[in-house]
């Protein structure tokens, strides 16, 4: 019953989002409010349908509904509780019901909560976003129903459970900000082409579009990062990056709107690059579409391909092609029309932000490239490649360092004329702790590793220049400590926001290129009591014995770590096996040093060959072993890093609005309205 | 379909753990490095998207064979990776070729940045600061600054 009741709501869920389009729609052709009003109102109400569906689903999966074929295919009585409401996402259907909640879920907020917008603006962005929960709630419905029954005669007794390597409590979050980072691009595309059917991109626009770019970012951004973590932990390589195309699926979305959260501050306060903010708008949830249609249909071989149906993925094409297909269109059309804004000289705060963004659009094409040229190229010339990480180690690194070494020059630059002479004084320090710890990396760390040094130096010149931007703001060192401390405090929170954000980067930096400079790696058979070394650490094989899980079996072991003689840690790595699905898995422990990693793997069993003396036989299980330096920070970058996008969010200039003030002046809009006057030069410097 | 996506993650799982196993290693530690960095550099094919580095999978394990016994043999890195990109086409290496088809792949990335450096030059030569006064602005600016009595 509850399925069909979550069915029925489902279908209802895609009426109103139905509605939500024709009526806002409509809204806007009349200029009616009644209509609008309504068009929001559907909103509300197709998130609420999409909802009731979600908890009907999770219902089936908590109850383990077997008559309920996504149920069947993916849970089992045995799971633990946990992931029996995880594995709700954890299926294709799932993900894509989630997909449809967040997506709806956000229409319903940009509808209640865009009160400060323009009427007509509004209408249209509240329409594109009902069109988009159409084209996907339809989807969901008619192709891919997550609450579809079984027939009677093909119901199991038992489910088939999910995939062990999803069983895991990262399901349980990571989905979800991965989910909410890339839907939020939604209402970032949807104000996007509001704007352009309204043919006005001004300031007030970019501060519009500023809080939910900014939202959708920190959430892709810990996305991102807890998916990297549990890749860390979960699948036993010891990496955190593999340049999978499933992951650069996540990566091309965040870079872009990295790229929309720097050129909407130009045109935010200078008018100028508005057509190219559209653009980064519209491509952000492109990106993410793009990123759906790659994971979901299995068109591209992935370690992380969990949930893949080819057939579907063809509809998924179709979605993204008239979506972003239209949106492009209308670009194009619209764009050339649109105000070029203020002028700007060769060294200015606006030059910087527009050279970030060449790097970013550049890095996006990069991963881009390296995700779709082997399908490309396979089409053209039916010839296979593959494109693995070397490729972006040698474009992508390339890019990325290049934009490092401008980056702190960046927010210390002036408005429309900027003084480099004073930038560079002002960097001297940056610079000179930068080079010191470069120099002292490469001539006091053994082994000697030239590119991990050039790597701290980047990372150290990121920190430095960051607490440099800080220090001028603050005007440290140069007016009383008090007083220091009193604009300190005062600062407002963008500011503390972008500090946060380039200081993250920096730490990402430094712990990156530590990690891939100077990691070690040990692995030998040991037979208990055997040992083996890494990095100065002497790990012995203590005990193995059998660890019993509420659906595994597993073989846990007891590594005693000790350095010099001194004990320092035990890890108990373990190998799973789950009958349910018939496979293995291996379960790594972490002993952390500071904010390094030493990370141990239990392999197989396996027995040695008898010697010339008859004896043998003995059992020795594979163990290896990685001292991963300053992996922590790789982790810790990009959350201090979102904690940034989350401190600019709670500005104060995002509550309060520009537009309810605007809106109380302007005529209602039309779509040959003269373009915006350009901000008056000399406005405050607050990026 | 079905039975692919099975396969799909079963392959998967094969390639669960790194190679390295102490039992096949090369006696000599400069060999077995130049070994494991070949590794990286070579896709295990039955798997998803992995090196062979990478991979526990029993076709990758006969390709760290074949590449240990060539490096034992003392043959260049190029020319075993050309002995494998004959057998198994250029699909086995991780890093594309630089070759002509793959001009756009290597150079797209490059060509964004200076379309890109164009675009920010073109607008930043085209800058005009002030408009110029049209001559009837300019008599009266003319007029304006005579009756002024400073």
């Amino acid at each position: 019953m509850i399925a069909e009741f979550g069915s029925f709501a489902l279908v209802l869920g895609l009426a109103f989002a139905a509605a939500q389009f024709v009526l806002s729609a409509a809204a806007r052709l009349r200029r009616s409010t009644v209509l609008a009003a309504a068009g929001e109102g559907a909103a509300v109400a197709a998130f609420a349908g999409v909802a009731i569906a979600f908890a009907c689903l999770i219902h089936a999966f908590v109850t383990s509904d077997f008559s309920v074929a996504n149920v069947a295919a993916n849970s089992h009585t045995q799971k633990p509780l946990l992931y029996k409401v995880a594995g709700t996402w954890g299926s294709h259907e799932g993900s894509i019901l989630l997909w449809c909640l967040i997506l709806t879920g956000y229409g319903a907020a940009a509808a209640t909560l865009g009160r400060g917008l323009p009427r007509g603006l509004k209408a249209s962005m509240v329409a594109t976003q009902g069109a988009l929960g159409t084209v996907f709630l339809a989807y969901t419905v008619f192709a891919s129903n997550p609450l579809a029954r079984l027939p009677l005669d093909r119901i199991p007794v038992e489910g088939n459970s999910l995939n062990p390597l999803l069983q895991d409590p990262a399901l349980a979050i990571h989905p979800p900000f991965l989910y909410s980072g890339y839907v939020g691009m939604s209402v970032v595309f949807s104000l996007a082409v509001a704007a352009l059917i309204e043919g006005r991109v001004d300031a007030a626009w970019a501060r519009w579009v500023r809080p939910w770019a900014l939202a959708a970012w920190s959430l892709l951004t810990v996305g991102i990062t807890l998916g990297a973590f549990w890749a860390y932990y979960e699948l036993g390589w010891g990496g955190w990056w593999f340049w999978d195309p499933v992951e650069n699926a996540s990566f091309m979305p965040w870079l872009m709107a990295t790229a929309l959260l720097h050129s909407a501050i130009v045109t935010e306060k200078r008018g100028a690059l508005a057509g190219w903010s559209l653009f980064l708008a519209i491509g952000a949830f492109t990106f993410s579409m793009l990123g759906a249609f790659l994971v979901r249909s299995g068109v591209l071989t992935s370690v992380h391909a969990f949930a893949v149906d080819p057939k579907r993925g063809v509809l998924l094409l179709i979605i993204l092609g008239v979506t972003a297909g239209s949106a492009f269109t209308l670009f194009a059309w619209r764009a050339p029309k649109l105000s070029r804004g203020g002028v700007f000289a060769p060294i200015s705060r606006e030059s910087a932000l527009v050279l970030n963004n060449i790097l970013l659009a550049a890095a996006t094409m990069t991963v881009m490239l390296g995700t779709l040229y082997p399908l490309i190229r396979e089409a053209m010339t039916g010839e296979a490649i593959s494109v693995g990480p070397p490729y972006f180690n040698l474009t992508f690194a390339p890019l990325m360092a290049c934009l490092g070494l401008v980056l702190p020059a960046g927010p210390l630059l002036a408005w429309k004329r900027g003084d480099l002479a004073g930038v560079a004084q002002r960097l001297w320090a940056a610079a000179l702790i930068a080079l010191a710890c470069g120099v002292g990396a490469y001539a006091l760390v053994s082994p000697r590793k030239a590119f991990g040094a050039l790597g701290i130096a980047l990372g150290a010149w990121l920190v430095a220049g960051a607490l440099t931007e800080l220090a001028e703001r603050t005007r440290a060192f140069r007016v009383s400590a008090g007083d220091s401390w009193r604009r300190l405090t005062g600062l407002p929170r963008g500011a503390w926001g972008m500090t946060l954000a380039h200081l993250g980067l920096g730490v990402f930096v430094l712990g990156a290129c530590c990690e891939l400079g100077w990691r070690g790696e040990a692995a030998e058979a040991l037979p208990l009591g055997g040992s083996l070394d890494v990095a100065g650490y002497h790990l012995t094989l203590e005990t193995v014995g059998p660890r019993e899980g509420k659906n595994f079996d597993a073989e846990r072991a007891l590594i005693r770590v000790t350095k010099a003689g001194r004990e320092i840690c035990t890890g108990e790595p373990d190998r799973r096996f789950y009958p349910a699905g018939g496979q293995t898995i291996s379960g790594i422990a972490l002993c952390y040093r500071g904010a390094s990693h030493l990370y141990m793997v239990l392999g197989e069993r396996r027995t040695t060959a008898p010697d010339s003396s008859g004896r043998g036989g003995m059992p020795v299980w594979l163990i290896r072993a990685y001292w991963n330096p300053w992996a922590s920070l790789i982790f810790l970058g990009p959350v201090i890093m979102a904690l940034g996008g989350i401190a600019s969010l709670s500005d104060r200039r995002m509550r309060l609005g520009v537009g309810r003030r605007r809106e109380a002046q302007a005529a209602p809009a039309t779509p040959d309205a003269p373009p915006p006057t350009p901000l008056r030069p000399g406005q405050e410097q607050t990026a | 379909m079905r039975l692919k996506a099975v396969a799909a993650i079963f392959a998967g799982l094969l390639c669960l753990a790194a190679a390295a196993d102490p039992a096949d290693r090369l006696a000599d530690p400069a060999q077995e490095a130049r070994a494991r960095a070949i590794f990286q550099d070579v896709r295990c094919l039955v798997c998803q998207n992995e090196s062979i580095d990478d991979s526990e999978a029993e076709l990758a394990g006969d390709l760290r064979r074949t590449v240990r016994e060539q490096v034992k043999a003392g043959r260049s890195d190029a020319e075993i990776k050309r002995f494998l990109t004959d057998r198994y086409g250029e699909f086995v290496l991780m890093t594309p070729r630089f070759s002509w088809v793959n001009l756009a792949l290597w150079g797209g990335p490059f060509a964004v940045v200076i379309l890109g450096a164009g675009l920010l030059l073109t607008r930043l030569r085209n800058r005009t600061g002030e408009p110029e006064l049209s001559p009837e602005e300019a008599e009266r600016v003319r007029r304006l600054s005579q009756t002024d009595p400073t």
